[in-house]
Order: C-alpha cells, then sequence, then structure tokens
C-alpha cells in the first residue's frame, strides 16, 4: 500500500501561530495541550488543503493572527504514491486565498486531486439530532474524498440556484428563462447524486464484514420532502412543475439541495439520532475509517484522517480499537486532546506533538517516544 | 500649485482609471507623451477627439465602429447565412483576429444574471430573434464563454430560436499547443466526449 501523508507543514502568522514548523514521518500524529493552546488551529491548517473552507468553514480574515493581520501563509510538503507535491496556501491582509501547487498558481479545486482527507470535529457530535444541512455537507464531503470532481458539480448547481430563487424572489415570469438555469441545475444536480450514490455504495461496502470495533451504519438518502429526484431529466422535470409553489416560496424547494442522510444503527435497527451520544459518534467514527477503507482500496493510499477531540467521548477500548484501525490502515491522521495519557495507547505507533501557549503564540514541541 | 501641474495631475488621475494602467504607468505613460509632445501626444489627443465623435455602435450587430452600419454588416460577402453570437465587442475582435469566420456578428452585450440584475431584454436578444427571420440566417453560432451564465444564456437563445434555425455552439476541449497534463477534468471530460475519427 502506498502512503499519503505530509511531510513537512509550516504556518506562518495562522491563527494563534506566528512561527511553526512540523518535521513527521506518516506515523498517527497525536497532538496534545490546554484547552486553547492551538490544536484545533494546526489541524485546521491541514484542513485547508482540501477544496473549501476547512474544518471550521472559517472566512478567510478570520485566518490570519491577531492583532497584526498581516495574512497568513500555510507551506506543505505532501507525499504521496505518485510523488511528492509542495503545497502553498496563503492570503495577503483582507485579499483572497490563493494556491500554489509545485511553484505554479492553481485553483484551490486542484487540491482534491493531490490530498483526500476526511475529518470528524466536535461540532459534529450532533449531527445525527441536528438539521439536514450538516449532514448533507457530511454527505458531499464524502461523494468528494471519492470523486474530487463533484465539487465542481456542487458549485455549478449552487450558483445557478442562486439565480433561479433570484427569479423566483423578483416574482419573474420568463418560462425560457426558468427553463435554461433548470437545465443547468439538472445537469449538475444529477451528477451530484450519483456520486451521493456512488459514495455510499462505497461505504456500505467497506463496512460490510470489515474487522472493526465500531458498530456499522446503514446509510439512506431521503427528500427533506416529498419524494427524491435523481435524474437529469426527472431534475429538469420536477423543477419545471415547481415554478409555481417555488413562486410562492420565493425559493426553491426540490432538488439535490433538499436531500437529507439518514443512518440506523445497523446491529440494533434504530435510527442514528435515537441512540446515546456515545452511540451517535461511534457511528460517525465507523463511518470515517470505512470511507477511509474505501478510499485505500481505490487510490492506493489511505486518506489523511483529522480528528479533533476524538478521544474525548470514547472510552479506553474504544480508544484503543480506534488507534488500532488507524495503524492497521496505515493512515496519517492527527488526533488532539486535552492530555497525553489519552494517546498512550499509541506508544511508538505516533509521533507525539506538545502545543504550548506562550504569552502571545502557540508554539510547537515534537516529543520522542522517550520523552517524559 | 501651479494651473499646468494641476492640468497634468488630471490627466494622469483620467489615464490611471483605464484597465490595464494603475497611478505609476499612467505617470510614466504621460511625462513619455509630453517628452514626445509632436510625435505622439498630439496626433494622440487628435485621434482621441475623433474616435469619441465617431465612435458607436452598430445597430445591426452592436459590433463598435465609425458608421450607422458596420463594414461586418455592410460588407455583402459577409452575408454567408452564419450568425456568431458572442457576449461582449473584445470577443467579436478576437473572432476577426483568427480569421476563421467569414460570417456576420451579433453582440449580446453580456450575459443573463438573475443576480447581477441583467434579463433578456437587456441584453440584445430579441433584436437577434429579428434578425433570424429578416436575414435569412441558417445557423446561429454560439460563441459564449463556458461560464455557468455563458451556458444559462446560450441554452436560453437556443430555446427561443428552437425550431426555426439552426443552432450551434463552438467545441470544448484540449487547447491547440496544450499538454494533456494541464488540463482540468472538466475539460478533458468534455474534450473526450466531443472526439472525433481520424
Amino acid at each position: 500500500m502506498g502512503r499519503l501523508f505530509v511531510r513537512e507543514l509550516g504556518l506562518s502568522h495562522f491563527r494563534s501561530y506566528r512561527l511553526a514548523r512540523l518535521e513527521l514521518d506518516g506515523r498517527p500524529v497525536a497532538i496534545f495541550g490546554a484547552n486553547g493552546a492551538g490544536k484545533t488551529n494546526l489541524i485546521e491548517a491541514v484542513s485547508l488543503l482540501s477544496p473549501g473552507r476547512g474544518l471550521r468553514r472559517a472566512p478567510g480574515g478570520d485566518l490570519a493572527r491577531r492583532p497584526e493581520a498581516l495574512g497568513w501563509k500555510i507551506q506543505v510538503l505532501v507525499e504521496s504514491p505518485a510523488r511528492a507535491h509542495e503545497v502553498e496556501l496563503w492570503a495577503e491582509s483582507g485579499a483572497p486565498r490563493q494556491t500554489r501547487i509545485d511553484g505554479k498558481a492553481a485553483p484551490q479545486l486542484a487540491l482534491g486531486r493531490i490530498l483526500r482527507m476526511l475529518w470528524l470535529v466536535p461540532a459534529m457530535d450532533r449531527l445525527w439530532i441536528e438539521g439536514a444541512e450538516g449532514r448533507r455537507r457530511f454527505l458531499d464531503r464524502m461523494a468528494m474524498s471519492f470523486a474530487p470532481e463533484h465539487a465542481q458539480a456542487v458549485l455549478t448547481y449552487e450558483k445557478a440556484m442562486r439565480e433561479r430563487n433570484r427569479l423566483l424572489r423578483e416574482q419573474v415570469r420568463d418560462a425560457a428563462w426558468y427553463g435554461a438555469l433548470e437545465a443547468r441545475m439538472a445537469e449538475a444536480g444529477a451528477r451530484i447524486m450519483v456520486n451521493r450514490r456512488r459514495a455510499l455504495a462505497r461505504v456500505a461496502a467497506a463496512q460490510a464484514g470489515a474487522a472493526t470495533g465500531f458498530p456499522a451504519a446503514l446509510l439512506a438518502l431521503a427528500a427533506v420532502e416529498g419524494d427524491l429526484v435523481e435524474g437529469e431529466r426527472e431534475l429538469a422535470e420536477a423543477l419545471a412543475a415547481g415554478r409555481g409553489r417555488d413562486l410562492a416560496a420565493g425559493r426553491t424547494l426540490t432538488g439535490p439541495h433538499r436531500v437529507d442522510l439518514e443512518a440506523r444503527y445497523a446491529d440494533k435497527g434504530v435510527a442514528a439520532r435515537q441512540c446515546s451520544t456515545g452511540e451517535q459518534k461511534a457511528l460517525l467514527i465507523s463511518l470515517v475509517l470505512a470511507n477511509a477503507r474505501a478510499l485505500a482500496e481505490d487510490l492506493g493510499a489511505p486518506p489523511l484522517l483529522l480528528l479533533d477531540e476524538v478521544a474525548a467521548h470514547l472510552d479506553a477500548d474504544r480508544r484503543a480499537a480506534l488507534f488500532d484501525e488507524i495503524c492497521a490502515l496505515g493512515a496519517q491522521a492527527f488526533l488532539t486532546g486535552t492530555g497525553r495519557e489519552l494517546f498512550d495507547g499509541l506508544g511508538e505507533r505516533a509521533q507525539f506533538v506538545e502545543v504550548e501557549e506562550s504569552s502571545d503564540a502557540s508554539l510547537l514541541r515534537c516529543i520522542g517516544a522517550g520523552d517524559g | 500649485m501651479g494651473e499646468a501641474t494641476r492640468d497634468i495631475e488630471a490627466l494622469i488621475e483620467i489615464m490611471a482609471k483605464l484597465p490595464g494602467l494603475g497611478p505609476r504607468s499612467a505617470r510614466r505613460a504621460v511625462l513619455h507623451m509630453i517628452k514626445k509632445r509632436a510625435l505622439l501626444m498630439a496626433p494622440l489627443a487628435e485621434a482621441l477627439q475623433r474616435v469619441a465623435d465617431s465612435a458607436r455602435q452598430c445597430l445591426t450587430c452592436g459590433n463598435i465602429c465609425t458608421a450607422e452600419i458596420c463594414d461586418i454588416c455592410a460588407s455583402d460577402k459577409r452575408a454567408t447565412g452564419e450568425l456568431c453570437v458572442v457576449e461582449d465587442v473584445a470577443d467579436l475582435w478576437a473572432m476577426e483576429r483568427a480569421g476563421a469566420f467569414g460570417g456576420r456578428y451579433h453582440v449580446l452585450g453580456g450575459t443573463l444574471s438573475a443576480l447581477d440584475g441583467i434579463g433578456p431584454e437587456d441584453l440584445s436578444i430579441p433584436r437577434l430573434c429579428r434578425r433570424v427571420s429578416e436575414e435569412n440566417i441558417t445557423e446561429v453560432i454560439l460563441a459564449l464563454n463556458a461560464t455557468v451564465d455563458g451556458a444559462t444564456t446560450a441554452h436560453y437563445i437556443a430555446e427561443e430560436l428552437e425550431g426555426r434555425v439552426r443552432v450551434t455552439s463552438l467545441a470544448q476541449g484540449v487547447p491547440i499547443g496544450g499538454e494533456l497534463d494541464y488540463l482540468d477534468d472538466g475539460t478533458i471530460g468534455a474534450a473526450l466526449r466531443a472526439r472525433k475519427a481520424l
């Protein structure tokens, strides 16, 4: 199996870091330190190496270190089965984010072809009980991990939908204009649904019969209201037929943006939202691990895993099972937690990084397995 | 500050508003023109005045020209029955530079964009429909940008003209002299779908 990992990570004026540098060897990285020391900032920097706004979904202006607000920069050397890549991300103060891959300016979407990554953050603990939007985002990140071009389909769909919603709000009644926008939405929307279905099928296959300490989750797509509409022609027809209703609502009520992801705890036959907090977390971890196994099979290398505060809600057995599975997968997982003892079970299988808050900046300290 | 200096500053300020120029390059251009007053500045002022007086939109196609009807629309040779629809005059000039098209043009003046408040009546789409009937047009070639707005506009026009005339669009794919390695996935996909027998 090939390896995909971050070998070097350099931060300049990013969030709480003034200047920081990490050299990594592909083993999981256990990051520990007090609350507010800057652990999540570190893995957020890694998360920005995928298309989108990273694991905090932060607007660009939030990423620069305060009070200087000079702009920020992330430099990374990525090892992948094919070759190594140098990636630079930066933004000048107040200017949009820029990406450079191997010294050449590149669109952000190009990152999806170099690095695949999956993440779990504490905000997702309530994924199964809160609104469908978060689950849809989870689903789309899953789809994007298998098919990087999914991001472009989502952007195209959303752009055409914003245009259509504006027509609806302004009570425009030009059928040809609606038809033109709906054709774009239907074409991109059908691709979105195909990618989502494929992702669910791959994850389901990776869960079936896998030796894992985590409970299998059965996933299904459902419409927030009405029926699921998937094919290009069906979507175009549904959008055309829904114009009257949409005009009254002032927005588009059918389509891939109105799809929900349903999950059931397979062995118990219980909907995820009715499971205990610990079970819900276990289901999420199970899905992320299954997603990672499927990707490893497809690409020949497991994706990066960013697991923020993942150890906190797990008992010692589950924690050990998680560590074992990450190591068996061979993935570079970035794990954060407040205390080093949370990661004792990893022993020499991981690299340890301590994050400390000094008077005005976060400091990183790499710790060998023998150190105190 | 003397009167003359103020005039020069005002000129620099106007020049700096031109696309591609900033305050620094505008200052350099103005200084250069003053040095070459007879050779450059006077003829430029004269040319500017002439164009300011005479430049206008072609009533038929929307091209920029100095007569009511542009040379392309006035030429019988260009009445091939093919009509190429472009977003902007710059696109028309790019097509003309390539010299590959022998028909006439129609400049839309933008693309449909509900978010920017640009509708069909703000573009010259109604006039396009009239031209198709009046000028014996046999084929409308849509040469619009490959963006969501461009594709939406192309779809809209195709719908409006459906059944009246053959509507085509430019091919999408590998640029001449381009390397596959540097192409994005969407372009490679489009190129593959539009492959042809050799």
